[in-house]
This record gives C-alpha cells, sequence and structure tokens, in this order.
C-alpha cells in the first residue's frame, strides 16, 4: 500500500483550496442539496438585510456579530465539505497525470494503425508491445506479458497477465513490460476502471447514500419541528404583552436545528470512502460501503486467507516393518530437489526432527511432479524413491498389508485436516507424509474478534468434508463449506440472505461472478478477471483477501461516525435552550432568570455565546468527521455504551462548559 | 409529603407491572386469533357478526385497506353520534326533557367520543339525556378503545411478520378485541364497581332535600357501566361533570386505586404483547420499564409540588399541601398520582382539578401528554407512539454501534425514518400552532379564568390535552364556544389520525421487510442502557419543542409565585 502516502489532513496544500471551496459553495444551487445548512444560510441573509434596513434587538455591534458568526457556520459546513473533497481530488489529478494522454495500436486486417485512446470503440483489439502503456481496459486474447500495475495499485511488482485464465484482464494506464499482449476492448472511453476510479475519489458523482437519505430526512424533520416551536414564540410573547425579536427568533433557530451533523453529514461520507481508497480498495458506490458494516456473514477462501497458500511437512508416519527413520531418509532423499514448498518443509522436518542428512549422488535423475502420473521421485544407480498421491502410489506396488496399513494412516491424516503423501522405496511401502495446512498467525483472533461484532465466518475449501472440518476446528471460523462449487456458493449465499443475513465474500475467478454479485459485499480481486471485477461491488487493487475484514470494520466506522455526531449534535440542544431562553423571555417575565443556569453575564452575551459555540463546534469536530470514530471490535452493548457516554452524555455536557467559556470571553472583550 | 404518599406511588407501578403479564398473555390470545376459554360462549356470536355482515376474518388487509376500513368506520361512528347529539330533544329516554346540542358542541363531542380524547366542553349531567350518553357516547368508548387496540396490533404485525403483505383484518381485530376483552372485563368491573357503591340505574334524577331544607336534584344514571369503560378504554368522558372526583363516579379508596390501575392495564399489558409477537418478551418489558421510569419521576416531582403547597396560601395561614381544587378523600397523593396516570395514559379522567394544582404540579401532566402519551398511554396508541420513538432512538443511537439501524430485527430506513417524523411533528405542529392562535385571537383569549402565565397555561393545557386525545380539561377554561369547539374539534381529529395514518404506512413497510437475526453485532434494545436512551429521546425529541411553550406558561407560572406575584 504504497499510496497512503497522501497528503495529510491540513496540510496548507489542501486548506487553502477548501477555504476557496467553503466561498464557492455559496451558491445556492449547491446549498439547497444540505436543507438544514440552506436553512441556515438564508437566516443569515435575512439577519444580513435586517441588519441593513435595521430593527429592533440589541445594539448594531450585537447584530453585526450575530451576522458575521451566522455566515461563518454556513461557511464552515461548506469548508468540512470541501477539505474532504480536496483530499480526494488530489488523489484523482495525481490519477489522471498518470493516465495522461493514451493511443493505442489497433489491429486493422494484418497491419495496426495509432489512435488516440478516445477513438477505441468496444470490440477493437489493440497490440501493445514492451514499455508500451495499455490504452483501455479490455481482456488479453493472445500472449503472455508481465505488466506493471503500479498506477493502479501503487505495486511496483510486475504481474503476469495471459489470456483465457483468471489473469485476462487488463487495466488502461498500467504498462507492458515484456513481451507483448493483444487486448479486446472491454470499456469505451471515459468508461474505464480508471475513469471511474477518478470519479470515485474527487467525489464528482457521489450519491448520497440511503443511510445517508435516511439521516437528511431526519435532520429536516427536527428543522421543522424547530421552526414550529420558534414560529409559535411571537405569539406566545404577545400574549405575555411583549415581543421578541427577530434577530433573537433567529438566533434560537440556527442553534436548535441540527447544524452540526448536517454540516459534517457530506465530509463523513466522502472521507469514508476516501479511507478505503486508502486502503486500495474501490467500492462502486457508497451503498456497497455501508453495507460492509452490516455484514453478518463472511465467507473466506481457506487458502491464501486462513491459511498460508503452501501446506508444511509435519510429521513422517512409518507403516509395515518400516522405521520412521527409514522412511525420513528415503524422504529426504526424494524431496532433495524438489523445490516446492511441500518438498523443502519435508527436508527441514527430517533434518530437524529425524537428525537424518542425505546428500543427492552425482548422476541421480530427477523425476519431476506430473499431473498425469502425481508422483515424483530419485532414481539414483542403487535405489529409487518415489512420493506422491496415495491412490497413485498403490497403483504402482502390490496388494499387501502394509498397503492396507497406508490406507488406514493416510485416512487417519486425512481425517485430521491433513494431506498425506505415500512414499515407495525399491517397490516397497515405507509410510506417508503428513502435509498439513498452516493457519496463518493471528487470524483465529481475528475470528474471535469478529464473533464478539455478530459476524459469522465461513470457510470455503475444495477439500472433503473432514478435511475442512478439522482445519475449520484448528482455525475457529463458526462454519465451513466443503468440495465447495461456484454453484454451491452461490446457493449458500442466497440460503443466508434469505434468512435476512447479509453476506459478503471475495473472489477473483470468472466462476466466482454469479456469488460476487449476489453478495452484498462482493469483493473482486485485482488480479481477477474482468467479469469479476465488473460482478463485485469492491475492487481490492492489492488482491489480499484478508482485507475483507477490515472492510468491514472500515464500513462501521462510517456508521458510527455519522451516528455519534448525530448523537451529539442533538444532545447539544439542551444546553443551548438554557442559554437562549432565559435571554429572550426574561423580558416578559423577570423570575424565569432562574433558567440561566450557567450565569450567562448579559442576554446579549448569552445567544452571541451559543451561536459562537454553534459555529466553532463544527470546524473542531473536522478532523473527527475525517478521521472517523475509532472502531474497536467489541460488542455491540460495550460500543453503545462507550459512545453513548462519549457523544450522548458528552454532547449533553460539553456545551454548557463551552457556552460558558465563550461567555466569559465575550463578556471579558466586552463584546456583548 | 408523607412515607404513605411515597409507598403509594410506588406500590401503584408494583400493581402495574404485576398485571401487564396476565393483560399481555391474554391481548396476545386475540392478536393471534387464538381459541380462548371465552370462545365456548361468544365463538357463535363473534361468526354471527363476520356472517351478517359479509366479512371473512381470515382475509389478512394491506396497511392501505386497513386504514380505510378503519377511517370509514370511525367516519360513520362520528356522524351517527352528531346525528344523535343534534336530535337529542326527539329522541327517547331523555328524562329531564334536555334539548338537542348545538352544532359546534355536537361536532366537538362526536369528535372528542370517536377519537377516544372524550373532551368535554359540557356537564354530563346537565346536557346529556341517558340516550345520549349510552348510545352516541358509550359506544364510542368501547369502539374507540378498540380501534386504538386493533391499530396497535396492525402495528405489533408489522414487526412481528416477515416478508408480509398484510397487517390484519380491522373487522375482525375490531370484533375480537370487543367481544373478548373490552365486553367481558367491564362486565367483571362494573359489577365491582356496583359492589364498591358506584350506582347503576334507568330512573334518572332523585330530588332530595338537603339538612338545610333545600331541594337539590341529584343525578343518577347507569354510571358503573360507563365507569368501567370510561377507565379501561382510557376514555376518560365522566358521567358527571365532576368525573371521577365525584362520590358517584369514584366512591372511596379502593375504587380509586382500582380505578388508576385500570387506566393502565391494557396499555401496560400490550407491551408485553409486543415482546412475545416479535419473539422475545424482553422487548416488551424494556418498553414498559422505560414507561414506567419516565411515569415514576413525572408523579414524583407532580407530588412533591403539591406537597409542598403554595407559599402564597401558607403567607394566609393554610398550611401544608396544596389541596385546592382536590377531594379531602383522596388528598395530596393520590390525586397527584391519578393526574400523573390519567395524562400519561390518554385517559382523561380526574379526580381533582388540574387548573389548582401548583405550576410544577400541573406542567407534569402538560408535559405527559405533549410527550404524545407515550408513557403507557391510551389504549393501543400508548404502544404504537413509543414504538414511533424506538424507530427514531434506533435510528439516531443504532448507528453508533455501526450498523444501519434495526429494531427487533427490521431496519429502519428512509421510508419509515420519514413517516415517523411525520407521525412525531404532528403534535408540536397543531399544539403550539393552535395555542399560538388562541392567545393572540379575541375567542381564545375570552375562554380563561385566569390571567397572566396560568391563563395562558389553560389554553396550551386545552389543546395539548385534544391534539393528544387526552380530554382531561385544566378547568377554568370556558371551551363550549364555537371557537373553541370547532378549533379543539379539528385538533382532537388531526392528533388522532394524522398519527395513525404514518403509523400504519411504517407498519405495511415493516411487515414487507425480512427480519435480521440478532447477533452480538445487532444493537442491543433490552437492557438498561436502552431504556435510558428511549426516556432521553423521548424528553429531548419529544419534549424539548416545548421548552419555550412551558416556560411560559407553567415555569413562569411557579416563579411569579415563589416570588409571590400575582395576576
Amino acid at each position: 500500500m504504497s499510496r497512503t502516502a497522501s497528503p495529510s489532513m491540513f496540510s496548507g496544500t489542501l486548506i487553502g483550496p477548501a477555504i476557496a471551496g467553503a466561498f464557492a459553495k455559496l451558491d445556492p444551487r449547491q446549498l439547497i442539496r444540505n436543507p438544514v445548512m440552506f436553512v441556515t444560510a438564508v437566516v443569515a441573509l435575512l439577519l444580513t438585510v435586517l441588519l441593513i434596513v435595521g430593527s429592533p434587538g440589541g445594539g448594531i455591534a450585537f447584530k453585526a456579530q450575530l451576522v458575521f458568526w451566522l455566515w461563518l457556520t454556513v461557511l464552515f459546513g461548506n469548508f468540512a465539505e470541501a477539505l474532504a473533497e480536496g483530499r480526494g481530488k488530489a488523489q484523482a489529478a495525481s490519477l489522471r497525470a498518470t493516465k495522461g494522454e493514451l493511443t493505442g495500436n489497433r489491429i486493422v486486417g494484418s497491419g495496426t494503425e495509432s489512435v488516440p485512446a478516445s477513438a477505441l470503440k468496444v470490440g477493437d483489439i489493440v497490440l501493445v508491445s514492451v514499455g508500451e502503456l495499455i490504452p483501455a481496459d479490455g481482456e488479453v486474447v493472445e500472449g503472455v506479458a508481465s505488466v506493471n500495475e503500479a498506477a493502479i495499485t501503487g505495486e511496483s511488482a510486475p504481474v503476469i497477465r495471459e489470456g483465457g485464465g483468471d489473469r485476462s484482464a487488463v487495466t488502461a494506464g498500467t504498462r507492458v513490460v515484456s513481451d507483448y499482449l493483444k487486448v479486446r476492448v472491454t470499456a469505451g472511453p471515459g468508461q474505464g476502471f480508471l475513469d471511474r476510479m477518478i470519479a470515485l475519489v474527487e467525489g464528482a458523482e457521489r450519491q448520497k447514500t440511503p443511510n445517508e437519505i435516511a439521516l437528511t430526512i431526519l435532520l429536516v424533520g427536527l428543522t421543522i419541528v424547530f421552526l414550529i416551536a420558534v414560529g409559535t414564540i411571537p405569539m406566545f410573547a404577545n400574549y405575555a404583552a411583549g415581543a421578541v425579536p427577530v434577530v433573537i427568533l433567529a438566533a434560537l433557530l440556527i442553534t436548535l436545528i441540527p447544524t452540526t451533523i448536517a454540516a459534517l453529514l457530506s465530509a463523513i461520507g466522502i472521507a469514508g470512502m476516501d479511507r478505503l481508497v486508502r486502503f486500495n480498495v474501490l467500492a462502486k458506490s457508497g451503498r456497497a460501503v455501508e453495507a460492509a458494516g452490516d455484514i453478518d456473514v463472511l465467507l473466506l477462501d481457506k487458502t491464501g486467507t486462513i491459511t498460508l497458500g503452501d501446506r508444511q511437512a509435519s510429521e513422517f508416519r512409518a507403516v509395515g516393518r518400516a522405521s520412521e527413520r527409514e522412511l525420513a531418509e528415503a524422504v529426504m532423499l526424494a524431496s532433495l530437489a524438489d523445490e516446492t514448498p511441500e518438498g523443502r518443509s519435508s527436508v527441514v522436518l527430517a533434518r530437524e526432527k529425524y537428525g537424518v542428512d542425505v546428500a543427492l549422488p552425482a548422476g541421480a535423475e530427477i523425476i519431476a511432479f506430473s499431473a498425469q502420473t502425481r508422483l515424483s521421485g530419485v532414481r539414483t544407480d542403487d535405489t529409487f524413491v518415489q512420493k506422491g498421491a496415495v491412490d497413485s502410489i498403490l497403483k504402482i506396488v502390490p496388494d499387501s498389508p502394509a498397503a492396507a496399513e497406508l490406507r488406514r494412516v493416510t485416512d487417519e491424516i486425512a481425517r485430521a485436516g491433513g494431506t498425506p503423501l505415500a512414499v515407495v522405496r525399491d517397490g516397497r511401502i515405507l509410510g506417508a507424509i503428513y502435509l498439513k495446512d498452516i493457519i496463518k498467525g493471528g487470524i483465529r483472533e481475528r475470528f474471535v474478534e469478529l464473533r464478539r461484532m455478530g459476524i459469522r465466518t465461513v470457510m470455503i475449501t475444495g477439500d472433503n468434508p473432514l478435511t475442512a472440518a478439522s482445519i475449520a476446528a484448528e482455525a475457529g471460523v463458526d462454519d465451513f463449506l466443503a468440495q465447495a462449487t461456484p454453484e454451491d456458493k452461490l446457493a449458500f449465499i442466497r440460503k443466508e440472505q434469505v434468512g435476512g443475513r447479509l453476506v459478503a465474500m471475495c473472489g477473483d475467478g470468472t466462476n466466482d461472478a454469479p456469488a460476487l454479485a449476489q453478495a452484498d459485499v462482493g469483493v473482486a480481486m485485482n488480479t481477477g478477471t474482468q467479469a469479476a471485477r465488473e460482478a463485485g461491488n469492491m475492487v481490492d487493487l492489492d488482491s489480499d483477501p484478508t482485507k475483507l475484514i477490515e472492510i468491514v470494520g472500515l464500513g462501521k466506522q462510517l456508521l458510527m461516525t455519522r451516528g455519534a455526531l448525530t448523537t451529539f449534535s442533538i444532545s447539544n440542544d439542551v444546553a443551548k435552550y438554557f442559554a437562549i431562553l432565559p435571554a429572550m423571555f426574561v423580558v416578559l417575565y423577570p423570575g424565569l432568570a432562574v433558567l440561566n443556569v450557567m450565569g450567562l453575564a448579559t442576554p446579549e452575551s448569552a445567544i452571541l455565546s451559543a451561536i459562537i459555540f454553534n459555529a466553532l463546534i463544527i470546524p473542531l469536530l473536522v478532523p473527527l468527521a475525517l478521521k472517523g470514530v475509532k472502531y474497536r471490535p467489541v460488542g455491540a452493548g460495550a460500543l453503545l455504551a462507550r459512545n453513548l457516554a462519549i457523544y450522548g452524555v458528552g454532547g449533553l455536557i460539553s456545551p454548557f462548559i463551552g457556552i460558558k467559556l465563550i461567555d466569559l470571553a465575550v463578556s471579558g472583550l466586552g463584546l456583548a | 409529603m408523607t412515607v404513605q404518599g411515597w409507598l403509594l406511588i410506588l406500590g401503584f407501578v408494583a400493581l402495574v407491572v404485576l398485571v401487564a403479564k396476565p393483560m399481555g398473555v391474554w391481548l396476545f390470545a386475540i392478536l393471534e386469533g387464538r381459541r380462548t376459554p371465552l370462545h365456548a360462549v361468544l365463538g357463535p356470536v363473534e361468526r354471527g357478526f363476520y356472517a351478517a355482515a359479509g366479512v371473512d376474518p381470515a382475509q389478512d388487509r394491506g396497511w392501505r385497506r386497513y386504514g380505510v376500513d378503519m377511517l370509514v368506520f370511525n367516519l360513520i361512528g362520528l356522524l351517527l353520534t352528531y346525528t344523535i347529539l343534534r336530535l337529542q330533544g326527539v329522541l327517547p329516554w331523555n328524562s329531564q326533557g334536555l334539548p338537542g346540542l348545538s352544532g359546534h358542541l355536537a361536532f366537538n363531542t362526536a369528535v372528542s367520543f370517536t377519537t377516544n380524547t372524550n373532551w368535554q366542553s359540557y356537564g354530563g349531567e346537565a346536557v346529556m339525556s341517558q340516550f345520549s350518553q349510552m348510545v352516541g357516547l358509550t359506544i364510542h368508548n368501547f369502539f374507540s378503545a378498540a380501534t386504538g387496540i386493533a391499530l396497535a396490533f396492525a402495528f405489533i404485525r408489522g414487526f412481528a411478520r416477515r416478508e408480509a403483505s398484510g397487517v390484519g383484518n380491522f373487522w375482525a381485530d375490531m370484533t375480537r378485541v370487543t367481544l373478548y376483552l373490552l365486553l367481558p372485563a367491564c362486565l367483571v368491573y362494573a359489577v365491582v364497581l356496583l359492589a364498591g357503591g358506584v350506582p347503576q340505574t334507568l330512573s334518572g334524577a332523585v330530588d332530595a332535600t338537603t339538612l338545610e331544607g333545600a331541594r337539590q336534584t341529584i343525578g343518577l344514571g347507569p354510571v358503573a357501566s360507563q365507569e368501567a369503560i370510561k377507565m379501561l378504554g382510557t376514555n376518560g368522558g365522566g358521567y358527571f361533570n365532576a368525573n371521577s372526583a365525584h362520590p358517584f363516579e369514584n366512591p372511596g379508596a379502593l375504587t380509586n386505586l382500582l380505578q388508576m390501575l385500570s387506566i393502565f392495564a391494557i396499555g401496560a399489558g400490550l407491551t408485553w404483547t409486543f415482546g412475545k409477537a416479535v419473539g422475545n418478551t424482553k422487548q416488551g418489558w424494556a418498553i414498559l420499564a422505560a414507561m414506567l421510569l419516565l411515569f415514576t419521576i413525572g408523579a414524583g416531582v407532580t407530588y412533591s409540588a403539591e406537597a409542598a403547597g403554595n407559599p402564597i396560601h401558607h403567607a394566609l395561614g393554610i398550611a401544608g399541601g396544596n389541596m385546592e381544587g382536590k377531594e379531602v378523600r383522596f388528598g395530596v397523593a393520590a390525586s397527584a398520582l391519578f393526574a400523573t396516570i390519567t395524562t400519561a395514559a390518554s385517559c382523561g379522567a380526574v379526580n381533582a382539578m388540574h387548573d389548582s394544582f401548583t405550576p410544577i404540579g400541573g406542567m407534569v401532566p402538560l408535559f405527559n401528554m405533549q410527550l404524545g402519551e407515550v408513557i403507557v398511554g391510551g389504549v393501543g396508541a400508548g404502544l404504537y407512539g413509543i414504538l414511533l420513538y424506538c424507530i427514531l432512538g434506533v435510528f439516531v443511537a443504532g448507528l453508533m454501534v455501526g450498523r444501519t439501524p434495526e429494531y427487533v430485527g427490521k431496519k429502519i430506513e428512509g421510508r419509515e425514518v420519514k413517516l415517523a417524523v411525520l407521525a412525531i411533528a404532528v403534535l408540536p405542529l397543531i399544539i403550539l400552532g393552535m395555542t399560538g392562535l388562541a392567545a393572540v385571537s379575541e375567542a381564545g383569549l375570552a375562554g380563561r379564568a385566569n390571567m397572566g402565565p396560568h391563563g395562558f397555561s389553560e389554553i396550551l393545557y386545552a389543546f395539548t390535552s385534544a391534539v393528544a386525545n387526552n380530554g382531561s380539561a385544566f378547568a377554568g377554561l370556558t371551551a363550549n364556544t364555537a371557537f373553541y369547539n370547532g378549533l379543539l374539534g379539528v385538533a382532537m381529529w388531526l392528533g388522532r389520525f394524522f398519527v395513525i395514518i404514518p403509523m400504519l404506512a411504517i407498519a405495511g413497510s415493516l411487515a414487507a421487510k425480512r427480519v435480521v437475526p440478532a447477533s452480538t453485532g445487532s444493537f442491543p434494545t433490552t437492557g438498561p442502557l436502552w431504556v435510558g436512551l428511549l426516556c432521553a429521546v423521548i424528553l429531548i425529541l419529544g419534549g424539548l419543542t416545548f421548552l419555550p411553550a412551558l416556560a411560559l406558561g407553567p415555569i413562569a407560572d411557579q416563579v411569579a409565585m415563589l416570588r409571590g406575584d400575582l395576576f
């Protein structure tokens, strides 16, 4: 993940444009997208007009300060959004630079013609030679080449791309560093992966997510309710033979409506997507990020996610009259030339556990493993050792008590979750190598964490049920799907979804595509096929299936940040009432001064302090909105207790302190 | 304050907890249409009704149809009562020869009883004939209560069902609730009240000669039967103007306790029914716990304020708690408790005059109603009211556990939030809007009995009581005018049905959803944390809107009282 080195949150390069953006976003057409901030702007405008034409309620200095802080509230909200967008824009700019103006060599008849990438159509075939940039997203139809995809993934080590397999997809803007490729274009101009990525990080086409829309509805609802509450006050005041100046009503309204969360809402969403991008995962929609937080079931591939890709020898089991040492010697001899992880680990095991040390005699014939015989071995002048799949070994030796024992031992190994390899020396069965799947370090603890979060993990493997059960038990997953075909995966996902659960999975092959599309969160590996990348709603640029777990955490973090700031914003209202109500009503009934629990200096100072607090809290919370509330993998109860204490109770108490302090400053400086 | 007073309040809370489960079990059987012991006798009657009306009780209806059936039923009931009241003079059982009601009073009263409000702009014994009471009004005591419970059933089904298109059958729910719950319960209850000294007769008024030798007409009538449904169905419309402060409606301490308990019985039971229906009775207990927590705080505040008394009275040499407007038979504690109960639930029966409470003592009943009567609440209405708050509470705070919000396994999304906000915003909109209107208009101000903030409280209380479908009066206000009868009638109608329609729409939307199985990652809605959170959501989202109005009414009033200011 080399691309995480993007500008820090408050670096000068981002602050400057964000301030400019804050003013540009005063455009009513943009403001209307955020109804609460729009109301704030309208009120600010109204008070500006009243300031100019003159109205009752406090001196001109007091009113001018109110107007100033109201406009600042709007600008702070705009600033938060502009800052969040700015980070994405910086990334998009660097992506655009790498893309540059691409040209492609389109194959026409027997020759090629050079055309700009924008002229390439879906279905065209282009030739990309060594050193050239691939002009458009496509699928390899001919050739094998190594391709440097650093422009997309940040990973400088080249990857192999070849036709026909699971590694046939190529992306525009990546460079062929060896050989050549013929590529059939699959995405038209502006539709490619890079284009989508630019649009995503830039936030240009950002659609509000379902949860964001629901939250906006709530905020609008609250705004309407408070409009009613404030709008009826003049009539009540009239009853008490008094009047409340419009300026003060406006101040009360703005402090009560949920400006804090409304100002930060889109920044939270943009920052959430941005965190994912920094994590080298591209979400095709914000909806997918939200769904990630809701995941109930994680489907994880065994190999590469739960276990290390390689199996390792962990034990030798001799059968018949063979001794373990005899077996170890034979294994070592047979494995010395075997460079597979199985072979290397066998040599290490023989040397370290059994103290065997043999050298490969000169002139030994090495028989490499072949898919037909499923055997490998070494033939020297005086001996012939073979190892391989149990069935294959049993085929080349006559039936004997040792063969029966071998069968029993290898069944045992399989039951325990291992893979057995049989060993024969000069036609005599010596025993079996116990190859074990090695569970990744720390993965068990991750599953415990996930369980605490209420997420069930399901291991998918091509192994037989016995082996799968044993690995599942060792790794601590909740369930497994053995001998899983793509149809099985799809059926499993459907079954879970019918039960009301949300499922996440990752995959790379074309045969994974239906399941990726069916899953609520489908993470396609960037090394995968075009079909898989199209089907999933996220693409992992690092092609690391373990990341699924972190993606869930990022989704939860996004939702938590939104909830925490909403709760904070709403609980703030209690203190604001206690600041403004006594200031507003004390002229009607002097006794209501008892409601001034904070002991604020004067009515003007109280109102101004509440408005200043309301404005300043926005920039103060911008870092939290952009970084996100820290997510801990604990149960929902503990999480709720913690966040309620911080953002609920904290939101209740902190404005009392904040407003009082501002009041001390305001009255101390003689501002009101 | 006395130990006995606190024991009464806490003992009452304990009794409510005891009653909740048995009542909930019974209600659950009715909700599910299961066979009860009463089916042996009433089963044929039930089937007879269906056959006569051509209703198939098994036919499941979507929320729209359920709502239309409910509205049609209530509109017909409204028109029927309006007609009866207008034509009272020519109808039978009119022993005092009372004339028909004025148009605005008949409208107000018909709306009032249809909406389970039972706001009475009149004194019953002086205006209503026995026929009007029994046919025009008492049927609504049953039907408005049954409507509330049926709607709660529909809402419960919304949460309990999965991927369903319907929320039940309105006609079947109405018939079953009336037949298997309200009628038999009221029969037993009325007999118990009879034993407690409540009269039940059709003989009309009797003339008595008082000790001073004056002649007095004492109104009598079928009081016990009306009393039973008035309490159990949280109707609150008394036979007499003095309501439960009248010795014939509420003869003694025991009937008083029984009446208080019966106000909460069905509302509390429904919380258990809800929990049972969604597959976890703890969900129901959590809601009841939140209700009773808010209730106990409210009762405590009222009792403290009343027991502390009025310093202006104290200065005049009247020591002790505030006994103005209270029955000496009940005293401070039982009156404060009754006032809190009747406004927490949507009952509106009173055994003391709320207008005469100390300002803070009177603010608690006012605030209870402004919260939307979700503290146990009206039969049915209380449950669906608090569930709307549950939806909002889960939506706001539920995000903090990192999942899109869900409540009892149902995802809460934009549509539910929109409708819940709509339903909850109706209250402040109408209460504050109409209070404001009355507070600045000639006709509105004319009705007051007091000047200053107390007069404002009277107006605020009237509209709050109407919109929340409570029906209790702060007294003081002369409401039998075209202005108040008309405006309050509209307020009652909007306050009832503008909450019900969005609520039903939510039920329909929820019923169609899948159920998300609970896990340790789900937002917990059963423990003390949730109970506290729910209370905070009710107070902040529901109550905060009314703070300016309360500041200018009861709070200003209380401050003035403590300073010795008079208006």
